[in-house]
């Protein structure tokens, strides 16, 4: 064990934990803006997909990769405003809806890309974004270089969790998406629009899993594959409730389940070979439900989670 | 005469087949209190909806000020000055006073202008005596404080009506007093008020004028309330002079219910600490209190739903081990919870279901494990008969009945096994003064058969009249137990706030 203490403590491994951190950021975020204003986005991991495909058939075709974010964002938040469009502008179930989403646009970036690169023996891929070191915080040890000199979109994510929580919490709009989240009726009767408050917040939400889909396609993977998002989505659904619905708790949950997924990927590589790589793969996963069971017991979601808002109704 | 800040002039509107209100005129002066009369269903609500842009009408006009304005939803009527206080408040539990107050007010430079809206909140306490911490959760405020919170919402966005939609409903007495004066003085400084209630002596003590609403049109005026008699407003209101139900001499029996040292655990809402009483064949025990101060967790410990951390339960004598609702009513205990709908019975499913639900499992419903139907129609069949409870039938969803027929049906469910001990709880809220007597005559009825009741309520010109005996919860004790000979509004009310034990 006293090799994997070490590692926890270098660069390499620090790097890392903000790497994995970051599309879980971005998506957690985005999930709590939408449950925040009461939708749950169970579309979350099927955006996530859609939006890793356009973001990187964008930069592919066009060789430029913040055109490829910007196809990102744009996918998520459209479709945000389709789920939004199911569950809020119509009422629907906010479970039967997200599934559907995910589904439908899993589907549909399986089918573009084949549309679009046809069947390859060596998959395509782009030249990714570089990392940017920021002058003088860089040369700070062992943290400068691991928090410092990473990719632009990184210090996207870590610039998104004060502004999220500042727009959450002492912005006009902000206060309207948390009471149309708590009680729809008191915004209504002090003359907040529920149906757009909502529909801005999810797709708002959906943006930013846009961010976290372009994160895996263009800086982590520099390729589109099938298995890309494999579970993240979900992930940041638990996330976000072991967050509290608080941007800064969120982004917490975000570091701490990197922390593990990263720890588990040393153990797999450190030497410790007779146990089967698949157990340290279940490491994230097991910590995401203990935390969950733990943490969720005091977590108390916003009042109107999963109700859809209809005026006239008594 | 100055000019009505509101006129509203020939409002009509329906819901399908029934006329919710039909022409009816109404205005309210600069400074004026307007009492709005009427039973449950007289279409109070509905006019105030209309007002406040709830609902379209389906004919008629509102004049602001003498100009005609179209109120399409709540933003619209606040624009034209109009705040409403709901009788279900709308406020976020979880966010701050001020939080609440600043929702839809839009901010300084993009930014929520706390400091803007702190001075605002500051001013209004001190025009009105309506002083409100501002960073407390909504949660962590009384009834009382949250009416407060909603009055002062109305205010801060500059209205100058006020509509209180049966405001004093969730009041204690002592609240009721504070209500009335911040209102009286809000009508001296020029504002407009409409007063909606069924309670005559409120609106006799508070208003200058009422409006009395029946069957959704205007049966009556009054423009010197304090001068006009109760059962003269009475009259207007169901269209038939009302005789309270005389509750005759008893003798009452053993006692059939007893609680010895009750304590309980917090769960949610206030735990019972030390509660004993008894209830004897006969009797009529009333449970006064400001609600919240532990009567839920005694319905409950009574009606099996909770188990007790101490104490002893007998009913008709024989020592309640496990409480379970079943094993209770076994012993001989039926129960009226306090919501209807959501404990009383399953909204979606049949009437009949529902008013069988507690002995579904007994030889007289079910057989071999499996429903006899027939049995449960003909029952629900009879009871709908004996209670004349209006419904198209046994298979009627029960969500679809009005109030007062769903209390009915949880009568005849209870009172149709000859319980030895009923308790119930709050059971005449929400219904119109026809179904309310309905109701108390039963329960004299079954006192009159030995049955012991006990009611618990926060109506306490009700518990006055049915009960034998009334002893005062608050913070989980009872504080004391008066003969209803002996007792008074203002002297359970004042035992209501903690202020005076007596035993």
């Amino acid at each position: 064990m006293s090799v994997v203490l070490e590692q926890i403590f270098q660069v390499g491994f620090l790097a890392a934990i903000i790497r994995i951190a970051t599309p879980l950021a971005f998506a957690t975020l985005g999930e709590m803006f939408s449950e925040r204003a009461g939708v749950l986005n169970l579309g979350i991991e099927g955006i996530m997909l859609l939006s890793a495909m356009t973001g990187f058939t964008a930069t592919s075709l066009s060789g430029s990769l913040w055109l490829g974010v910007l196809a990102a964002v744009l996918t998520g938040a459209l479709m945000g405003a389709v789920h939004a469009l199911f569950t809020v502008a119509l009422g629907l179930s906010q479970h039967v809806c997200g599934i559907g989403v995910t589904l439908f646009s899993s589907g549909l970036a399986y089918f573009l890309y084949r549309l679009i690169f046809g069947q390859q023996s060596v998959p395509p891929s782009i030249k990714s974004f570089e990392t940017l070191p920021i002058p003088v915080l860089s040369d700070i040890p062992v943290l400068g270089p691991a928090v410092f000199n990473q990719f632009s979109l990184v210090y996207m994510a870590m610039a998104a969790v004060p502004l999220a929580a500042f727009v959450l919490y002492r912005t006009p709009w902000g206060l309207s998406v948390r009471m149309v989240g708590e009680n729809p009726r008191a915004a209504d009767s002090a003359g907040v629009g529920v149906i757009a408050t909502r529909f801005q917040a999810v797709i708002l939400g959906g943006a930013l899993m846009g961010l976290a889909g372009a994160f895996l396609s263009m800086v982590q993977f520099n390729a589109f594959t099938f298995g890309l998002v494999s579970g993240r989505g979900w992930v940041a659904i638990a996330l976000v409730v072991f967050g509290r619905w608080d941007p800064w708790r969120s982004a917490g949950a975000a570091l701490l389940f990197a922390f593990v997924d990263a720890l588990q990927l040393r153990m797999q590589a450190s030497g410790l070979g007779h146990i089967p790589y698949e157990a340290f793969l279940m490491l994230p996963f097991i910590f995401t439900i203990v935390a969950m069971a733990v943490m969720s017991r005091n977590a108390v979601a916003p009042s109107a989670l999963l109700k859809p808002f209809r005026r006239e109704e008594r | 005469m100055p000019a009505p800040l509101i006129e509203m002039r020939g409002i009509s509107k329906s819901f399908g087949a029934v006329m919710a209100n039909e022409a009816v005129d109404l205005s309210v002066a600069p400074g004026e209190i307007l009492g709005l009369l009427g039973e449950n269903g007289a279409g109070k609500t509905t006019l105030m909806n209309v007002l406040f842009g709830a609902y379209a009408p389906d004919a008629g006009e509102i004049l602001v000020e003498g100009r005609p304005v179209t109120i399409n939803n709540s933003a619209d009527a606040l624009a034209a000055g109009i705040g409403m206080v709901h009788q279900h408040f709308h406020l976020a539990p979880r966010l701050s006073v001020l939080e609440n107050l600043l929702i839809g007010i839009p901010g300084k430079s993009g930014r929520i202008d706390r400091a803007g809206g702190l001075a605002r909140l500051a001013e209004i306490g001190h025009q009105h005596g309506l002083t409100l911490d501002p960073d407390l959760p909504v949660s962590a405020l009384s009834i009382g404080e949250q009416q407060r919170l909603e009055i002062v919402k109305a205010l801060f966005r500059g209205a100058r009506l006020l509509i209180l939609d049966e405001p004093t409903a969730v009041l204690a007495p002592t609240e009721v007093d504070g209500l009335f004066s911040a209102l009286r003085s809000m009508a001296a400084q020029g504002l407009g008020i409409i007063f909606i209630s069924h309670k005559l002596n409120e609106v006799r003590a508070l208003t200058h004028r009422c409006v009395v609403l029946r069957h959704g049109r205007v049966t009556g005026r009054v423009d010197a309330p304090a001068s006009t008699t109760s059962s003269e407003m009475a009259r207007l209101m169901c269209g038939h002079e009302i005789v309270p139900p005389a509750r005759g001499p008893s003798t009452p029996g053993a006692a059939v219910l007893t609680l010895d040292g009750i304590s309980t655990s917090r769960h949610s809402g206030m735990a019972l600490r030390d509660v004993s009483l008894s209830v004897r064949a006969g009797e009529i025990l009333g449970i006064a209190g400001v609600s919240g101060n532990g009567q839920r967790a005694l319905a409950e410990v009574i009606s099996g739903v909770r188990a007790p951390d101490a104490g002893r339960m007998t009913i008709a004598g024989k020592s309640v081990s496990r409480f379970s609702p079943r094993e209770v009513q076994a012993l001989g205990l039926g129960r009226i919870p306090e919501d209807r709908m959501t404990t009383g019975l399953v909204t979606n499913l049949p009437l009949a279901d529902s008013m069988v639900l507690p002995r579904i499992g007994t030889g007289a419903f079910s057989r071999n494990g499996l429903l006899r139907p027939d049995a449960i129609h003909a029952f629900a069949e009879e009871q709908i008969k004996a209670y004349d409870i209006r419904c198209p039938g046994p298979m009627t969803r029960a969500g679809a009945l009005s109030g007062g027929n769903l209390q009915k049906a949880l009568l005849a469910r209870e009172l149709a096994f000859d319980p030895k001990v009923l308790i119930v709880s709050q059971p005449t809220r929400g219904l119109d003064i026809g179904a309310a007597r309905f109701i108390h005559e039963k329960f004299l009825d079954m006192r009159a058969r030995g049955c012991g009741i006990v009611v618990i309520g926060e109506d306490l010109e009700e518990l006055l009249m049915l009960c034998d005996r009334i002893a005062v919860m608050y913070e989980g004790c009872i504080v004391g137990t008066l003969d209803s000979a002996d007792a008074t509004i203002a002297r359970l009310g004042l035992m209501m706030t903690g202020a005076e034990g007596h035993s």
